[in-house]
């Protein structure tokens, strides 16, 4: 893969008084925070806690209220921003497009972009499929695909772009604990080759603190803190502590306590 | 409907912003042709046959009994020419083409395929919109042209066949080639080609705007094929009006 790959270095990320509503409703409410190029930045906190919202503000899918957020000092609302940089995103669901076989969906931006001619396209795909372990599916349809695969496809689909900044959206979520550390693994053993930049946002506490450098906690649309897992670990606030060791009790053991 | 007249009419003028990408989009483009020419040509053919061949059966005997029974064939010739195959069609295609481009684009749209193509600087205008439509406003005016001819046919085969009229084949299309004239299948074809746009149009903007889950989905479904068939009979009386002049 290094053969086509060039420029890869990750790009910094800096995230100012970032708010957003809907229908009056306060979504995020003023975040700041920024991540270093080639950093691997978990964002973890429990469900509808901004977190999705977030993630599409940072790749310029939604417009903030206020606020702005930087790439390398440039704001990401600039159109420039696309040319400029290769940012690329891994949607929860994977969002392969379902009318495109496997192959046509990872090559889909160098064909639509001109950028390679078919037969390099097509050696590309192959090479970026086999390095997530996907060797050989190029023909399958994405609704032929378990939800592991669908999101190794996804990623293989943003390796493509060659990204200098990579946003992870719950990639462990709806898959069975193997599955998911083979993701996790993809996730380091892509920032250890290539020095992406690369933010995740999940609510699985075994991945985030298994590839984090740094880890931020949010809730209700507010960092509640940011450090590295052990800082966070130790962080003394009863929401932050509740996030990290909620468990499912059985009632025996409850009882016992 | 009417509230989001401001976001069709800004759709269409930046799809057609974007002609200059339609080259590179070509494949696109016959895929979707072949796909709505496929889906459609059957259904075509029989609906066309039929309202010919109703046409002549509701005229027929009623011109016969006034002795005018020579003017079905330009009777069935125009009205289909200029009214019935252009409205029939488009409203067709609306329900069978209109439903699958709002369907598509809107499952994409919920399934976040759309938000994954602009992460790829892919817009979902030249991608999506521009292939369906420059797709349709082609295969609609052909499938006119096509439902002219068999609807014709059907009006021929009804007049010459019901005892009620009994008009001989060739009495039928001799009628039909001195009232029809080159400009009233042209009109047809140039109605066609406008209702075709507001299908496009108007399917694709369902389909992008499409919220919520399957249920939303169904929600643009149904919302694109009826107002498709709003516009496509409130333009229908503008164009006629225009096309009298």
């Amino acid at each position: 893969m290094s053969a086509t790959m060039t420029n890869q270095a990750g790009v910094g990320l800096q995230v100012r008084g970032l708010r957003k509503s809907f229908n009056g409703q306060e979504v995020l409410k003023g975040l700041d925070f920024e991540v270093k190029p080639g950093e691997i930045f978990v964002i973890m906190g429990p469900s509808g806690s901004g977190k999705s919202v977030l993630l599409k503000h940072l790749i310029g899918l939604e417009p903030p209220d206020a606020g702005e957020i930087l790439i390398n000092g440039e704001s990401i609302q600039s159109p420039e921003i696309a040319t400029k940089y290769r940012l690329a995103m891994v949607f929860q669901s994977g969002a392969l497009l379902s009318s495109l076989t496997v192959g046509e969906n990872v090559g889909l931006y160098l064909a639509e972009h001109r950028l390679k001619p078919p037969e390099e396209i097509a050696r590309i795909v192959a090479e970026m499929l086999e390095d997530v372990g996907l060797k050989g599916v190029e023909d399958k349809m994405p609704n032929e695909l378990s939800g592991g695969m669908k999101k190794r496809a996804a990623i293989a689909r943003a390796l493509v772009i060659e990204p200098q900044l990579i946003l992870y959206d719950e990639p462990t979520s709806e898959l069975d604990p193997l599955s998911a550390v083979v993701i996790g693994e993809e996730i380091l053993k892509l920032q250890r080759r290539t020095h992406v930049t690369s933010l995740v946002v999940s609510h699985d506490r075994e991945l985030a603190f298994g590839v984090a450098d740094r880890i931020a906690v949010i809730n209700e649309g507010r960092i509640l803190t940011i450090g590295t897992p052990e800082e966070v670990k130790r962080f003394d606030d009863p929401l932050v502590q509740k996030f990290l060791h909620a468990d499912l009790k059985h009632d025996s053991q409850q009882k016992s306590l | 409907m009417f509230e989001n007249i401001g976001e069709i009419v800004l759709l269409f003028w930046r799809t057609l912003l974007s002609l200059p990408v339609a080259w590179r989009q070509r494949q696109k483009v016959f895929d979707q042709f072949f796909e709505i020419g496929n889906a459609s040509l059957l259904m075509v053919c029989v609906l066309s046959f039929f309202i010919g061949a109703v046409i002549a059966l509701q005229t027929g005997p009623v011109l016969v009994e006034r002795g005018l029974a020579s003017a079905v064939g330009g009777i069935v010739g125009i009205s289909l020419a200029k009214e019935l195959a252009p409205v029939m069609m488009a409203i067709l295609i609306a329900g069978r083409i209109g439903s699958a481009m709002a369907a598509e684009i809107g499952s994409m749209r919920v399934y976040q395929e759309i938000d994954a193509l602009r992460t790829m600087n892919i817009n979902p205008v030249h991608y999506l919109v521009l292939p369906r439509l420059i797709a349709i406003a082609i295969a609609l005016p052909m499938l006119v042209v096509f439902a002219i001819l068999v609807g014709w046919l059907g009006g021929a085969v009804v007049a010459a066949t019901n005892s009620h009229i009994e008009i001989p084949y060739q009495a039928y299309w001799s009628n039909l080639r001195d009232v029809v004239e080159l400009k009233d299948v042209a009109n047809g074809v140039f109605k066609s080609f406008c209702f075709a746009l507001i299908i496009g149009v108007v399917s694709c903007h369902q389909g992008l705007a499409t919220i919520g889950g399957p249920r939303g989905i169904g929600r643009s479904v149904t919302k694109a094929v009826v107002n498709s068939i709003v516009m496509i009979v409130i333009f229908d009386y503008v164009l006629t009006r225009v096309l009298l002049q």
